[in-house]
């Protein structure tokens, strides 16, 4: 694979997008992605990622004023036929008239190399993502995991300089999703592609992102690496689309964070009233009398390796906690917390 | 044995009536063309001098009427499916009002049209004359099937997507629209060329007035046998119709049929793969 020397840093400078009916999709946004990263954007439905991809990809192009870079060339005036990009869509976007091979070749076939080359860079593509025997196959004799597989070889077979995947694992199920964001993975970290992967999936941006993109309503929430994305969320936000947060308010003296019946360690700077917030596994139940806090079990649920427990009482909202504990929870039942207090986090609002 | 209750008798009446009314009038017909004469019945024997002299008094309005419906074809072919083609990518309050409008030839007695035709452009003598002016009728008539039959087939699947796929592989425009747009329409153009022709071949009611003595189509031709030949040569006319227009509707039939495919269900691929006896390694490399 020659994808090495393709390797492109894209640029994204005062990329707004305003649609035909009025709709602010993005608000203006500049974002530079490294050449070879593989970066996600990622948000909830109508938050501009997909428009953002499809920017990039040359399917939209920006408000007045917005430019794309790819490398130094500026391709804002390109059509996506002109980007040399790859792309997987949700929905596979697999050509119903045509084999999985004619489908892969099809690139090739546009591009007008020659039969030899194709066939070969057909034969390529099925080994390399494993379904070297469905090469004769028709599309709609394809399961769903099969047709991405496809998908990805047709997109990857003409060598373009970055590849752009929308939702790709959406349309599959769970287990299936897992094996295939797992081959993803690896296909991307070997081609070094810059790659633009889009979901609203915060497992799947966690696992295959060198950086994370949040996106809500048209803006950028927060960029930044996986655990810098979860482990300091810059907003309220982003602390809650990914996984999941919890939140006391207490008032700060003296090293520690003072609720109403509680006190909790607290090493923050911050002074009078503050809120502070923890990630579920930062939570330990603890025998009475070895953790500061004390709530009441709302449910439980067993997940086979953790059970996770919501607990009320404590602050004015209920706490998530996971514990690896095999002993069962009843609701109405006393717990007594401990929370790791390097873990606390507080928001600038 | 069980009783037949009243659902039994009902649908056998029902069956009784359509073969009385469809198919016994065709047989007749039929029959009625094929013997020497017909008040004699059969016993006077079969004959097919009739078709041979509906050839020779009629083979005109064949040859014209297979003429108007091949072109008929070709101007619904260049117009109809790019404009359903148009239709299915912009959809909006425009769109749809067009493609309502087209219908409106279908709803409106083909007398009606050919009269708005004659009124309009009746004074060109040339064109009043020729049977491009019949054309025009039946292209009228005709072009909301075709529009309707590919569209309902574009429309099915996901184009937009799969012309981005296909844009995104570095097709443009003519290459999506050749490689992509229209095989993936084939089975609604295919349906909509069969119901142009057939209807084209078939059309009586506006071709009637449009056609001039000398611009005389097979149905205006068999209500010219009717009214003023024997009955047998209108009646060994209807077979040659029969002929004509028989196979066109078996085609439409069997293409319109679905097509029975299975789809695997969605399981691993290792395991999807496994009959095929070729070892699916795991690619974690």
């Amino acid at each position: 694979m020659t994808a090495h020397e393709h390797r492109i840093p894209i640029r994204l400078v005062r990329c707004a997008k305003t649609f035909d009916d009025g709709t602010r999709a993005l608000e203006p946004l500049d974002l530079e992605i490294k050449a070879g990263e593989t970066i996600v954007f990622l948000g909830p439905s109508g938050c501009g990622k997909t428009t953002t991809l499809r920017l990039i990809a040359g399917l939209e192009s920006p408000d007045a004023g917005g430019r794309v870079f790819f490398g130094d060339t500026d391709v804002t005036e390109l059509p996506i036929e002109r980007r040399n990009v790859g792309m997987v869509f949700q929905s596979y976007a697999l050509f119903p008239n045509m084999t999985v091979g004619e489908n892969i070749a099809y690139g090739l076939k546009v591009r007008r190399l020659p039969h030899a080359t194709r066939a070969e860079r057909v034969e390529e593509m099925l080994a390399m993502m494993q379904i070297g025997q469905l090469g004769h196959r028709r599309v709609d004799q394809l399961s769903g995991g099969q047709r991405q597989r496809v998908a990805l070889a047709r997109a990857l077979a003409v060598r373009p300089r970055v590849l752009l995947l929308d939702e790709p694992l959406t349309a599959l199920d769970a287990k299936l999703r897992d094996g295939l964001r797992i081959e993803i993975d690896a296909l991307l970290r070997r081609l070094g592609m810059t790659a633009v992967y889009v979901t609203h999936d915060q497992a799947e941006a966690m696992a295959l992102g060198d950086r994370i993109v949040v996106m809500s309503h048209g803006r950028v929430a927060q960029v930044g690496r996986p655990r810098d994305i979860y482990f300091s969320p810059a907003n309220r936000f982003v602390a809650d689309f990914v996984g999941t947060m919890n939140s006391l308010r207490g008032v700060a003296r003296d090293g520690h964070l003072e609720m109403a019946g509680s006190r909790l360690p607290w090493r923050g700077t911050a002074t009078g009233e503050v809120e502070v917030l923890f990630r579920p596994e930062n939570a330990t139940i603890v025998a009475p009398g070895a953790g500061s806090l004390k709530g009441r079990v709302v449910s439980a649920f067993f997940m086979g390796d953790r059970t996770r427990v919501v607990i009320d009482g404590v602050g004015a909202t209920r706490l998530i906690v996971e514990t690896p504990a095999r002993r069962e929870f009843h609701p109405g039942e006393d717990v007594h917390l401990r929370v790791d207090a390097d873990a606390l986090l507080t928001l600038d609002r | 044995m069980r009783r037949r209750g009243p659902a039994f008798y009902l649908q056998l009446a029902l069956t009784l009536l359509v073969a009385a009314f469809l198919i016994v009038p065709v047989g007749m017909s039929i029959t009625a063309g094929l013997t020497t004469n017909f008040f004699q019945g059969v016993k006077s024997g079969l004959t097919l001098k009739w078709v041979g002299e509906v050839w020779r008094l009629y083979s005109e309005t064949i040859y014209l009427s297979m003429t108007i419906a091949l072109a008929c074809l070709v101007v619904n072919l260049v117009v109809g499916v790019p404009a359903a083609y148009a239709l299915a990518k912009r959809r909006n309050w425009f769109t749809r009002l067009i493609e309502e409008s087209l219908v409106l030839p279908i709803a409106i007695p083909g007398l009606a049209t050919a009269l708005a035709l004659i009124l309009t452009y009746g004074t060109y003598r040339e064109f009043r004359t020729s049977w491009a002016f019949i054309l025009v009728g039946h292209v009228l008539f005709t072009l909301p099937f075709m529009v309707r039959s590919v569209l309902a087939i574009i429309s099915s699947i996901d184009l937009k997507t799969l012309e981005e796929g296909a844009a995104s592989l570095g097709a443009g425009f003519w290459q999506r629209f050749w490689g992509v747009v229209l095989p993936n329409a084939r089975p609604g153009i295919l349906a909509g060329s069969l119901m142009v022709v057939t209807l084209s071949i078939g059309e009586f009611n506006m071709t009637w007035m449009l056609h001039t003595p000398l611009t005389k189509t097979l149905p205006v031709g068999l209500a010219d046998s009717y009214a003023s030949m024997r009955l047998e040569i209108g009646s060994a006319y209807t077979i040659v119709f029969l002929f004509m227009i028989v196979p066109l509707l078996i085609a439409m039939q069997l293409l319109g049929r679905p097509r029975a495919r299975v789809a695997p269900r969605e399981e691993d691929t290792a395991t999807a793969l496994a009959p095929v006896a070729v070892p699916a390694t795991e690619i974690r490399s």
